[in-house]
């Protein structure tokens, strides 16, 4: 049972992921320094929400599944509670719309600002290697969702990941001003990099099921991959080691209320609309 | 015209020429700004290949392309308007040739 629950996590820590780095870059539309590069980057935001929806599916599906003392102690967002202890299943739309901030897991890196385009883009890069090499090997998940989803995102992050790189380098190594900016961004959110890599509790028991994937080994591809765009981009890798956490247990920074506020507001003002 | 302007019109203009599918040739699907050939083709990819438009993608900068003149149409094309002989639909062919 432990493992119903602890998949179930593991699924929303993925989902909320998605969301999340989605609806961040979703806010560059309109807005984005030139039209070709505004197109590029709602482009991606619909990929991460795309691939977001298929994992808030299987999540809404394993939830519906539970007892329902089970269910009443898995989240606690009051407006979802309304939803399921009337009885009623829940979707992918109520598990995006109807929780609160302590109900998200996703990493504390994709809810930071957008800030100017090199945030923006190393945010991406920091993501986008990470999530190459996880889908790398959640293709071998025993668990055929996992395996089905990992495969189809694998496509779209490594152009994704291309990308955030390509910008990377162009801003590093380009004028004084967009080196000066590109180093600020990556010193900046070099501390919330940690967490994509640490291994909790639940992330164990998902390994030890053959389902979730071994942190550990993708730390060393993920340093390596991240540091060798940083040289070409003639940036500094921060040597700095400690790390902010926390995003995978619930615990958030400010910024997550304000994405939520936004991204949540339709539903919670005129709940059950449809256009 | 403020900095940011200036900056954004110092990227040069590129053609776009998308393949449909495999065997067919590349057609001209328009324009797009990018700070390099390898920019281009990405933003080509993203601007005229998200509604499975292309499996290939060529881009050229614009200022390569020359044009014929407007001006020099009559001269150019007009010749052409009578001379059918030129199709090859215009010959009776022998039935005894096949495969043509």
């Amino acid at each position: 049972m432990a493992k119903q629950i602890d998949l179930l996590d593991y699924t929303l820590r993925l989902a909320d992921n998605e969301l999340i780095i989605g609806h961040r870059l979703s806010e560059w539309c309109g807005h984005g320094p030139i039209l070709e590069q505004d197109i590029a980057i709602t482009n991606i935001a619909l990929d991460h929400l795309g691939q977001a929806r298929s994992l808030y599916q299987y999540a809404a599906e394993q939830f519906n599944h539970l007892t329902q003392e089970e269910k009443n102690k898995f989240f606690a967002s009051a407006t979802l509670q309304n939803v399921f202890t009337s009885g009623a299943s829940i979707d992918e739309d109520d598990l995006a719309y109807l929780r609160d901030v302590w109900d998200f897991r996703n990493v504390l890196l994709v809810e930071q600002p957008n800030k100017d385009w090199a945030y923006t883009v190393c945010r991406s890069l920091f993501y986008d290697a990470f999530k190459f090499f996880f889908y790398t090997e959640l293709l071998k998940s025993k668990d055929e969702t996992f395996a089905a989803v990992a495969e189809k995102s694998l496509k779209e992050v490594t152009y994704h990941l291309r990308w955030s790189s390509e910008w990377i380098i162009r801003l590093g190594d380009g004028t004084d001003e967009s080196h000066e900016k590109m180093q600020a961004a990556v010193n900046d959110l070099w501390m919330y990099t940690g967490e994509l890599t640490a291994m909790d509790d639940t992330d164990k028991t998902m390994l030890s099921h053959g389902i979730g994937v071994d942190l550990a080994t993708i730390q060393p591809l993920w340093q390596e991959r991240v540091m060798e765009t940083l040289k070409e981009a003639t940036l500094t890798t921060p040597v700095n080691t400690w790390m902010q956490g926390g995003g995978k247990e619930g615990k958030h920074s400010e910024h997550l209320g304000y994405i939520l506020a936004e991204l949540q507001f339709m539903q919670r003002a005129y709940p059950g609309m449809d256009w | 015209m403020s900095q940011e302007n200036k900056h954004k019109s110092e990227w040069p203009l590129w053609e776009v020429f998308i393949r449909s599918k495999a065997g067919l040739d590349h057609k001209h699907a328009g324009s797009l700004h990018a700070a390099d050939a390898q920019m281009a083709i990405e933003n080509a990819r993203d601007v005229y290949t998200r509604r499975m438009e292309g499996v290939s993608i060529w881009v050229v900068e614009s200022k390569y392309i020359h044009a014929s003149d407007p001006d020099e149409s009559e001269s150019l094309y007009d010749p052409a308007n009578d001379k059918v002989y030129r199709h090859p639909t215009f010959y009776n062919l022998p039935d005894e040739v096949k495969y043509m």
